[in-house]
């Protein structure tokens, strides 16, 4: 059960990612270019996904246990560290380089375009280095 | 329909799954994450992550076979070189913050964590950054 709706969920948000606009380099960059040609069809996206999430999260952590697990898995770390803002640092100029991040990046492997698969492999390889490099 | 209903649209079938991976297996849908524990995470727990990547990967291939014209992006302005660099950033960036657009953005801004949004001011800000500086070259 647990692997049928992580599937659909996935599902879901893959095809969310493609009607949105998300999966499109040309439209992410446009959403990036504020002084330039911005094109802020990108900010609907976030608003819909937050907005749902506001409304539904707040519900759902106030049962004891999610439907098909034991407990709910949260992240633990709380603390500001120069790690959260030097990664999210670099994973941001490289969503400006190509206006992929990992969902799309993932979503657009179907597309066998070589830009997309050397995307992907890329992005395995950087989360590999991460690894090496920090044991994590 | 207009660019901004099917953003909104596509914007609320993301949330929506977001809350069923929250609801039904406890889980926060960080992309990142959930890519990495693929390889990483060797419990008897992960089939979870591996099953999720597939739904992301059907979507695609549904979409590319119903139809095809919501992924024939035009890719002419973007080099082999910049999606070997890109990647790289992406990925090993994502592990270092501990989360990507739907982790932090999607997941993280409605949990109110402090982490996720200093982690999506900070990458919004530089992917907004890069691509001012790409237009000066």
């Amino acid at each position: 059960m647990k692997n049928l709706v992580s599937f659909a969920a996935g599902l879901v948000f893959g095809l969310g990612l493609i009607i949105s606009g998300m999966t499109d380099p040309n439209v992410v960059i446009g959403f990036l270019d504020l002084f330039g040609q911005w094109n802020p069809q990108l900010m609907f996206v976030m608003a819909g996904a937050v907005m749902v999430n506001l409304a539904l999260f707040r519900t759902i952590l106030k049962k004891q246990r999610p439907r098909y697990a034991d407990a709910f898995s949260l992240p633990t770390k709380k603390d500001l560290d120069a790690k959260l803002i030097t990664g999210s640092a670099l994973f941001g100029i490289g969503w400006g380089i190509l206006g992929i991040c990992p969902g799309p990046g993932i979503v657009n492997v179907v597309t066998l375009k070589p830009l997309f698969l050397v995307f992907g492999a890329s992005m395995i390889a950087g989360m590999f280095v991460h690894k090496v490099i920090f044991k994590e | 329909m207009h660019p901004y209903l099917l953003s909104l649209i596509g914007g609320i079938l993301i949330g929506l799954s977001a809350s069923v991976m929250l609801g039904g297996l406890g889980r926060i849908a960080g992309i990142s994450g959930i890519l990495m524990g693929v390889f990483t995470r060797p419990e008897n727990d992960n089939s979870w992550r591996a099953s999720f990547i597939a739904g992301l990967l059907v979507a695609g291939a549904l979409a590319l076979a119903i139809k095809p014209e919501l992924m024939s992006y035009d890719l002419a302005g973007f080099s082999t070189t910049a999606a070997v660099i890109a990647g790289l950033f992406v990925g090993f960036g994502t592990r270092l913050g501990s989360g990507c657009t739907s982790g932090h953005g999607v997941c993280g801004l409605p949990r109110l964590s402090k982490r996720s949004m200093i982690a999506t001011v900070t990458f919004m800000a530089f992917g907004i950054a890069t691509v001012a500086i790409k237009g000066v070259f």
